[in-house]
């Protein structure tokens, strides 16, 4: 029997496949009584062996494939199977109270995983969990249990788990991967981005997925309609089939837009930008014809690791995307950590409200050492192609001049030392703050552009947590309140001759598209497989009536309100 | 057996990379290793040990190595846990 369960759709496509659990069974270890302690001993032995093996092989073939960076943590691995503490205590352990090996593995490896668990720093309770995942190895070795390895599956697969962290994504082999679907999360979540910037269909926020499906069993995944059929008929297999075949001549359509430059019906130029992580996502960017970086999230280059990325490794990351780019706009965002993102290694307190609290600029401006790397990094890579830097969650003009500042000392130590820093580059700002979109007209006098941060912009407007399910009905993009503070940050921008882009999910968002150009949006910052669509969108609309009904459009009570309108005003103008 | 008192440079402390790196060059020594934080004890050979230990920078620490090559070891692991980049 087939089954359906709905989620929010958060990456748009079709595919039909097997399903990978990313969860970790318990194994189950009994302890027995063992007559002869050499043989249990022995066993122990081969079994780490083998365990070793594997991790030798893993670790050469994940730096080989995705550089030694992602290989580390398979050597640390490798570590903990040479530690002698733990080995010693195994053996001891079986040859004195003459038990399992199983058993004693188990107990030598959780008295290590409880002092980890312990300890008051966020990087060292993850690796407890490291600690869990190499004794798991051995013990499936042990018990003659085959183990799933997620992160390094050879198939094509749908990825299905609780959640995705940027941690657990960052491992996954992109060739394989087809498509994700999760309990938790809604549109703006980690693995709903990355499921975006990969160009897979994705369903999050099911509640119950990994409950209910069986790991290897066929699904459907329906990224248009969030949908997952789990164990389909035949006809449900032959009517997605269609689907898809229908969603790949759209695509086809949407491919003849690569090349053009993005113009309203009535001549106006728009840019349309796309938001990466890595420069890893530049091909897709390339593929779906971006004129431009409207959003490098240079989080990602610090996650997924043990330490902080070098100045030169940042330089290279950073002079790889600008070149590859050939000279079109890259905006590149500033270290953006705290929130939903953390970094393991950079030992930071919990706190009540991580959204409201110790992140981004903030972070940057008080740990400068962090921030004066990753600026002389940008600085370096500066004349390389078309840079601008922005700072996320500026809140404040004093913040906005003492990051300025701290990049103008970086850059004079450069010129200094005889650094190439001749071309000139803009310096912005995200606007996410309410407190600084309603400033913005005093903004605009000191920064070269705004680039609007949506997804945070609505969550502290409404007051609404965007990763809280129970508060999701209040994040409305199309809140009139939200408009309105959009609408005053262009007309402040424009009025001082800046220009003003958006770079959250909401640029690439069917509704709000024809209000944006009404309003004059310079820039659209989205996911690369939404470029195409919102290309073929905008031709056929007329921006001279767009900006006509921004009045009415602004007065309007509720979010619903502006969305019938919107859906009824401008259908006949979508193809 | 010798014992040094030593100072830690190390600007994130003995974790991941620089851990690592102390246990790996530990291990080529004969020589027994101890890390020594308020008395508590750690196999200089164990990352876990290491790891566990939590030290940080600037933490006064002891260095002990006991074996036939001693005073190698002594000198060799000190830089290690002195380095500031």
């Amino acid at each position: 029997m087939s089954r359906e369960i709905a989620g929010v759709k958060a990456s748009a496509g079709i595919v039909i496949g097997a399903a990978l659990l990313l969860q970790n069974s318990e194994l189950e270890v009994q302890t027995v009584s063992v007559e002869d302690a050499d043989a249990e001993i022995r066993r122990f032995q081969e079994a780490l062996e083998k365990a070793k093996a594997d991790l030798q092989e893993i670790s050469e073939r994940v730096e080989r494939e995705m550089g030694p960076e992602q290989a580390d943590i398979f050597r640390a691995h490798l570590m903990v199977l040479e530690d002698p503490e733990l080995v010693d205590t195994v053996t001891a352990t079986i040859k004195q109270e003459r038990v399992n090996a199983e058993s004693a593995l188990n107990d030598a490896a959780q008295g290590f995983i409880s002092i980890f668990e312990q300890m008051d720093n966020e990087y060292m309770r993850e690796r407890a969990a490291d600690i869990r995942d190499v004794t798991r190895r051995v013990l499936s070795y042990l018990l003659g249990v085959e183990l799933g390895m997620p992160g390094q599956t050879k198939e094509e697969v749908i990825v299905i788990a609780k959640d995705l962290t940027p941690s657990d994504t960052a491992q996954l082999d992109r060739r394989y991967v087809k498509g994700f679907v999760t309990d938790i999360g809604g549109r703006t979540s980690h693995s709903a981005i990355m499921a975006r910037s990969m160009g897979i269909p994705a369903v999050v926020g099911t509640r119950e997925i990994t409950s209910a499906v069986q790991p290897g069993s066929k699904i459907i995944v329906d990224g248009h309609a969030g949908v997952v059929i789990i164990d389909p008929s035949e006809e449900q297999i032959a009517l997605y089939r269609a689907k898809q075949a229908e969603y790949d001549r759209q695509k086809a359509e949407w491919a003849q837009l690569v090349d053009r430059k993005t113009v309203s019906q009535d001549g106006h130029h728009v840019e349309l930008a796309a938001n990466i992580g890595s420069p890893q996502d530049l091909e897709e960017v390339i593929a779906h014809g971006a004129e431009g970086v409207g959003l490098f999230r240079t989080e990602f280059l610090y996650m997924g690791r043990e330490d902080f990325p070098s100045e030169e490794e940042q330089f290279q990351a950073y002079k790889q995307v600008l070149e590859k780019m050939e000279g079109k706009p890259v905006v590149i965002r500033t270290l953006d950590i705290g929130g939903d993102k953390h970094l393991p290694y950079l030992n930071m307190p919990e706190e009540m409200n991580p959204f409201l609290g110790f992140r981004a600029i903030r972070l940057c401006l008080d740990q400068q050492d962090l921030f004066r790397t990753q600026l002389r990094a940008l600085l370096r890579a500066s004349v390389y192609g078309n840079l601008k830097i922005m700072f996320p969650m500026i809140a404040t003009l004093e913040e906005f001049r003492q990051a300025k500042a701290l990049l103008e000392e970086e850059k004079e130590a450069l010129q200094k030392s005889g650094v190439d820093l001749s071309k000139p580059f803009e310096v912005g700002i995200m606007i996410e703050i309410p407190a600084a979109a309603m400033m913005a007209d005093v903004f605009a006098d000191e920064v070269d552009f705004f680039s609007i941060g949506t997804n945070d912009l609505i969550q502290y407007t409404l007051a609404a947590d965007r990763m809280n399910e129970r508060v999701s009905y209040l994040y409305q993009p199309y809140h009139p309140a939200v408009l309105r503070l959009i609408r005053q940050v262009i007309e402040a921008g424009h009025a001082k001759g800046k220009w003003v882009g958006m770079c959250g999910e909401m640029a690439g968002d069917p509704i709000a598209i024809p209000i944006l150009l009404g309003m004059g949006l310079d820039e659209f910052s989205m996911s690369a497989s939404s470029i195409l669509p919102a290309r073929q969108q905008i031709g056929g609309i007329s921006r001279e009536m767009a900006a006509k009904e921004i009045p009415l459009i602004l007065g309007m009570s509720t979010s619903q309100q502006v969305e019938d309108f919107v859906t009824n005003r401008f259908a006949h103008m979508n193809s | 057996m010798i014992e040094k008192k030593v100072v830690v440079g190390l600007p994130h402390g003995l974790h991941a990379r620089p851990a690592a790196n102390f246990v790996k060059l530990a291990t080529t020594f004969k020589s027994e290793i101890k890390l020594v934080k308020n008395e508590k004890e750690a196999n200089g050979k164990s990352i876990m040990g290491v790891m566990a230990s939590a030290i940080a920078k600037g933490d006064e620490i002891s260095l002990v190595a006991n074996g036939v090559d001693e005073a190698e070891a002594i000198a060799a692991l000190e830089k290690v846990l002195l380095e500031e980049e």
